[in-house]
């Protein structure tokens, strides 16, 4: 018996002995990232139902615990039981698998980004390309779900998606080239540290305007939701899903929400870092720093959803094309310029 | 450039209008909620509001209705069946008074056609069931509704004849 096994008890076997601490850190390190995260996905939906009633002066879900507050648990609870209805000349397995890849790429991004300084997974020291990477392949995920539906509808809506993500992540590629610039790193942590003296809003900051609107037509959220234009699509590349595949794109959409706020915290917020060194502002940790202005920005996200209509699909491509690629250009090139002449002249 | 078209520009790459926008439902925001807290808190009714069927009797626990039929003739959805018969006493009874109220309309016509005040319409509206079959009251239920809602009616009627 031993023999037959002699590969598993030579190699595989030592190895696990010699490397299960290191597998068991990594993966409680996941773990303490990714339950709190999904919490929060859960919690970000109330979260906007509750600011958007607020708007539109209603009182949003109240019954279901206190405020509401188990109210996603009950939705989500509901959404288990139902049935995974596959459409009868689906392809079956890219129809599971979209919605599988676009949950794992929206929670694998996570990798790198820095809750406070060395507090990250993996810190990379191309991050910023990373992340970049993995945000673009979400794409896949939704024109794969778009196709195998087999539905004019989702077809249809995966198209206007793709189109769109793939328009406004040039100029967002753009954009975050000049905070690289601005760094002077691709890894995140650095890029927070850059910011010790003051933020990138200040000096960036119609960049930063670019960004946040990017982001919204990025992660398909109003006034960008073409894609799910309900109006129109029913619920874009989505109608066909129902059940835990329904649930999977809806935590891969929020997460990527959270995502984008992070980013931007990130690029433009000075991440964990407080926006003064003195007394009353370090009480509050790092951590709770970052917190605040990424709670700030996902509430730019539900205000921005509850004030503007839909931009008609043109627009929308114009926007993207017109407006804010030779802006964001442009911007590059100043940015670099500037850069390059203060380092001429004022020589460290 | 003029003056007229740096001033459009300006507010337009300032973001004003979107900004106002943001304003609006930022303020929005804060003020208090329209909406009513339903199960918890109810809106007014007027009394002459028109809800779920109810047969009265007089005060000495006389049944009022007398089987004219001029309800189950002026309904328009014609959801009102009645059989009448001669009771032991020799006065003119109803033996089936039906409303199917997944039919009724909710006119009031029944209740003014009626000449004795008989059939009206309550202040229920939370009569929600789970099938068909329980929403077809018969006259049993509908004198119990009668018995169940009659200090509101009689309030409301009151107050319904007092006006205009």
């Amino acid at each position: 018996m031993k023999e037959k096994f002699s590969f598993f008890y030579e190699k595989i076997y030592p190895f696990w002995r010699e490397n299960l601490l290191f597998l068991g850190e990594i993966i409680f390190k996941i773990m303490i990232l990714i339950l709190p995260l999904l919490l929060l996905v859960a919690l970000l939906t109330l979260f906007e139902r509750k600011i958007i009633a607020a708007i539109q002066l209603r009182r949003g879900p109240n019954i279901v615990g206190p405020f509401g507050l188990l109210q996603p648990f009950a939705d989500g609870l509901k959404l288990l039981h139902k049935e995974i209805i596959i459409p009868n000349r689906a392809n079956k397995f890219l129809f599971l698998f979209a919605p599988i890849f676009t949950f794992t790429l929206a929670l694998s991004v996570w990798a790198v980004i820095p809750f406070g300084f060395k507090q990250s997974i993996s810190n990379l020291n191309v991050g910023v390309l990373y992340v970049f990477a993995v945000s673009s392949l979400s794409v896949y995920g939704i024109i794969i779900a778009g196709w195998a539906s087999h539905s004019r509808y989702a077809f249809l809506g995966a198209l206007r998606s793709a189109a769109q993500m793939i328009s406004y992540e040039v100029s967002l590629g753009l954009v975050i080239v000049t905070v690289v610039l601005c760094a002077g790193s691709m890894n995140l942590q650095k890029i927070v540290l850059a910011q010790q003296n003051f933020w990138f809003v200040l000096p960036l900051f119609p960049m930063f305007i670019i960004f946040m609107i990017s982001a919204f037509a990025e992660t398909n959220r109003a006034p960008f939701d073409l894609p799910e234009a309900e109006t129109e699509l029913v619920s874009g590349y989505n109608v066909e899903y129902s059940s835990m595949p329904f649930a999977l794109f809806f935590l891969g959409e929020y997460a990527n929400m959270i995502l984008m706020s992070v980013l931007g915290t990130i690029f433009f917020l000075g991440g964990w870092l407080s926006p003064f060194e003195e007394l009353p502002f370090t009480w509050i940790p790092n951590i709770g720093w970052f917190g605040i202005k990424v709670l700030i920005l996902l509430f730019v996200f539900v205000w921005v959803r509850a004030t503007f209509p839909r931009y008609r699909y043109d627009q929308l491509m114009r926007l993207g094309w017109k407006f804010f690629l030779p802006f964001s250009f442009i911007w590059v090139v100043l940015t670099a310029a500037v850069l390059v002449f203060f380092k001429e002249s004022f020589p460290l | 450039m003029n003056s007229k078209r740096l001033k459009f520009s300006l507010s337009t790459f300032g973001f004003k209008d979107l900004l106002k926008g943001l304003g609006v439902t930022l303020r929005y925001m804060f003020k208090p909620k329209v909406t009513i807290d339903y199960p918890f808190e109810k809106g007014h009714l007027s009394p002459r509001f028109r809800g779920e069927h109810a047969l009265r009797r007089y005060p000495n626990g006389e049944e009022r209705c007398i089987a004219c039929k001029l309800c189950e003739a002026i309904c328009p959805a014609q959801a009102i069946v009645i059989e009448s018969e001669e009771r032991e006493d020799g006065s003119r009874r109803a033996s089936i008074y039906n409303i199917d109220m997944t039919k009724c309309i909710y006119c009031g016509l029944c209740e003014e056609a009626c000449p004795v005040d008989a059939i009206v319409e309550g202040p229920n509206f939370e009569f929600a069931t789970f099938s068909h079959e329980s929403l077809i009251y018969d006259k049993q239920k509908l004198l119990e509704n009668g018995d169940l809602w009659e200090d509101v009616i009689a309030q409301n009627l009151k107050e319904r004849n007092q006006g205009y």
